[in-house]
Formats: structure tokens, sequence, C-alpha cells
């Protein structure tokens, strides 16, 4: 380990940050990042596509969709996924970056549950995807957890008088999944077609699940 | 004190704009970026907490005005000299040298496997836990890293000194405050803790609202 690591070497002028050498355009900076890494030999082009098909098709809220559909018509399922979501959804195949450690918290009429990462953007990748640009914001990050009604509100959403806010504040590396509320009127559906009524804001809890 | 990223609480911010599902990336360069800072990683010459560091410490005008992507592409490069991946020559535009490092190039045939596979924080070692459920305690004060000045924490200040109770135990996992800095992995129990928002805010928007954090061992002790 070099000791510059000791403390991170940037606390200098900024003119000195390496960071400050790269193109001044947003754009041309990856670009100028990815053809310096791909001439080093320590980037393979073909490699980022794959990442990057694999978050814009493969993975996204339609698996964290699924899983609370189940938690919705199987008891014995919600059960076992409050009690180590961790395990219930790797058995799904909802594992790897970003989702090592999941928890999966229960909205009721006494408690509205909301996630959040005020320090950076943690978000459980393997259950949602990508995390959405608002998640990312720096109004969401200081929001979140000082005012959830405020924010709720910048969502469409109000809650009961007397429904208490529980937020998350993800500052380690266990990832929060909200299970919304089941819709009234959608007795004897099944899990395919729950799965329609979650939206992926009501899994972070700055939504409800779709009415039917 | 922590750094600009420490931002929970803050007054100022303006309204959170919510956005469509399907949006997964709002420009190309966004994926890009992301996938660049990906298998850049996965060379392993740093850790996930080393790379938070890195966006953490960029100049507070910088993390400011740049937008999600571009802290990441400042941290990739700032750790890419700090590691010495790259040198700042190359950065600035100089022909790169060939890297030693090339044979952990992550091949598109191996990524489907390394995103699955993530990285675990938990460890089997550490101490035993020293709180359970329903104990009463305390945050340091000032939310600060006890190893380093300036140094990475996930205390955020808004809920330094403050007085909360345990809801659950996650076991012993990786402590970000000693492996950001090259010191090991420290593994410790892990809690969520849960804080009254009274407490917290002053004047919360309800009575009776909570916030959690996830908060290591070493962050807490008896109220």
């Amino acid at each position: 380990m070099r000791a510059s690591l000791q403390c991170m070497p940037h606390d200098h002028h900024d003119h000195d940050d390496p960071h400050a050498l790269l193109p001044p355009e947003p754009a041309l900076r990856v670009k100028a990042l990815e053809t310096l890494l791909t001439r080093k030999g320590l980037i393979d082009p073909a490699a980022l596509d794959e990442i990057i098909d694999t978050y814009e098709n493969k993975i996204g809220p339609k698996n964290g969709a699924q899983v609370v559909a189940r938690a919705w018509s199987d008891p014995e399922f919600r059960g076992a996924l409050l009690e180590d979501a961790t395990k219930v959804v790797a058995d799904l195949g909802y594992f790897g970056r970003q989702g090592e450690h999941v928890v999966a918290v229960e909205n009721t009429e006494d408690q509205h549950n909301m996630v959040v990462c005020t320090l950076c953007s943690c978000y459980p990748w393997p259950l949602l995807g990508i995390p959405p640009g608002w998640y990312k914001s720096d109004a969401y990050r200081a929001r979140a957890v000082r005012a959830p009604r405020e924010v709720l509100a910048e969502f469409g959403v109000t809650l009961p008088a007397d429904t208490r806010i529980r937020v998350w504040d993800s500052t380690a590396e266990v990832r929060y999944l909200v299970i919304p509320m089941r819709p009234d009127g959608t007795e004897g559906w099944s899990v395919d077609d729950l799965a329609q009524l979650v939206t992926r804001d009501s899994m972070i809890g700055t939504g409800l699940a779709r009415q039917p | 004190m922590t750094r600009v990223h420490d931002m929970g609480g803050r007054f100022g911010d303006g309204p959170v704009v919510p956005e469509p599902e399907d949006e997964v990336f709002h420009e190309a360069w966004h994926a890009r970026a992301l996938a660049v800072t990906l298998a850049a990683g996965a060379l392993g010459q740093w850790n996930l907490d080393m790379s938070r560091h890195a966006r953490e410490c960029l100049a507070p005008k910088d993390y400011s005005r740049f937008s999600y992507y571009e802290k990441w592409m400042a941290g990739l490069a700032d750790l890419l000299v700090a590691r010495g991946v790259v040198t700042r020559a190359e950065l600035a535009g100089e022909d790169p040298a060939p890297s030693p490092l090339a044979d952990r190039k992550l091949a598109a045939g191996q990524v489907a496997a390394a995103l699955a596979k993530g990285g675990p924080a938990d460890r089997d070692a550490g101490p035993a836990p020293a709180f359970a459920p329903g104990d009463r305690l305390v945050t340091r004060l000032p939310a600060r890293n006890a190893f380093v000045p300036g140094g990475h924490t996930r205390l955020p200040s808004y809920a330094a000194g403050q007085v909360g109770t345990i809801l659950r135990c996650h076991g012993n996992h990786v402590l970000p405050d000693a492996n950001a800095h090259g010191l090991g992995e420290q593994p410790e129990p892990l809690y969520s803790v849960v804080f009254d928002a009274a407490d917290l805010w002053g004047a919360p928007e309800r009575a009776g609202d909570e916030v959690t954090l996830d908060l290591w061992q070493s962050y807490l002790r008896p109220a």
C-alpha cells in the first residue's frame, strides 16, 4: 500500500488535481479516460459494452417487482424475505454488485419506509438497476432525511396523517428494498399481474404501488 | 468535520425532480463513465471504500458543480494517478506506456460473472457484538475518521452525538474508516440504529418520524 493513500492526495490546490488534466467537456473527459486505459491494455471496450448492456437491458426494477409481488402473494415467502432477504433474493438469482446484503422493509398503515443514501448514492442494483438521477441528486440526498413529506409531495404522494415515516439512510453495504402496501382490489391476482403494479419508486419509498 | 459529500439535512437544494422508470442513462457518456469505472475497478488496485473517498476528496467547488458521473470520472482519474496505474503525463495526453496490470484486464466474457459475484462486506472475523437490539447508544461526536484526519467515515454529521436505539445487528462488516486508507479491513459489528427525527432536526415534519442508519460498533458508545 502506497503511503499516499493514508491521506488521499487531493488536498492541495485544485489546479494540481490529476482530474483537471482531462478535457473540460464531460463526454470528452470520459472518452479520454477510456482511450488512455484501452491503449494501456487495461480495459476492453467490448467489456464496457457488456456492462452497459447488463444495466440497460438485463437488470432493473422488474427484478424487485417480482420479489414484491411474490411477497404479496405468498405469506411464507414474505416471512422468509423479512427474516433474511439476502438469501431469499439470491435464491431468485438477484445477487451481485451493490446488492450483497439486502434487507426488506414493509410499508403498513402505521409506518411508511423510504430509502436514501445521504453520503453517496448506495442503491440495490441487482433488484432495481442503476439509480435514477433524482436519487443521486443533492436535493434528494440532502432533504429525504429531514423533510421526507415535502419530498413525497414532489412525487405526488400524500400519506395519511397518522402514518409515521421511517427513512433508511444507507450508510453501509446493506441495501434496503421497500415492500409497498398491496393495492385493494387485487385479490386472486397472479404474481406477474401484481408485479405490473410495483413501480421502481414504490420500492424506494418515494411512490406507492399503482392502483389497479 | 467531514466533507462536502456529507449533505444529509442540508437546506437550500430545491425540489427533487422525478423521472420515468425507463430512463437508465440520460446521456451515452453516462453509461460509458459507469462502465469505465467498473472495468477499471476490476483491476484490483483499490477497494470500494477508497473509490468513495476519492470522490469525497474532490474540492467542494468541484463536487458541487460536477454532475454525478463527472464526480465518478474525476475520482477515477485521481485514483489512477494516486495508485500509479497511469501517470499525470499520460492523463494530459502523452503517449501511454503499456501497463504491467494488463493481464488483469476484465474481458467481455468475464463481465456477467464479475457483476454477479459482487463484493460481500460481511466477515467472520472481528469482535463479538457489544450491543443488542433495544440498547440505547450515543454516536461519535464530531463525525470523523478516528485513524486519519479528514479521512473517510460513514457517520454523517447530522447523526453525530445523537442518541439512538439498536434495531438489529448485521454481523461483522469491513470498517470503511480503515479500509479506505489501506489500514486493513478491521471488521466490526454493524448495527441498524434508529433515531427520533425530533432529536436530529429539532422540529420534525411530524412527531414520531424516524431515521435509521447503519453504523459500526466503534461509532457507538452506551448512552
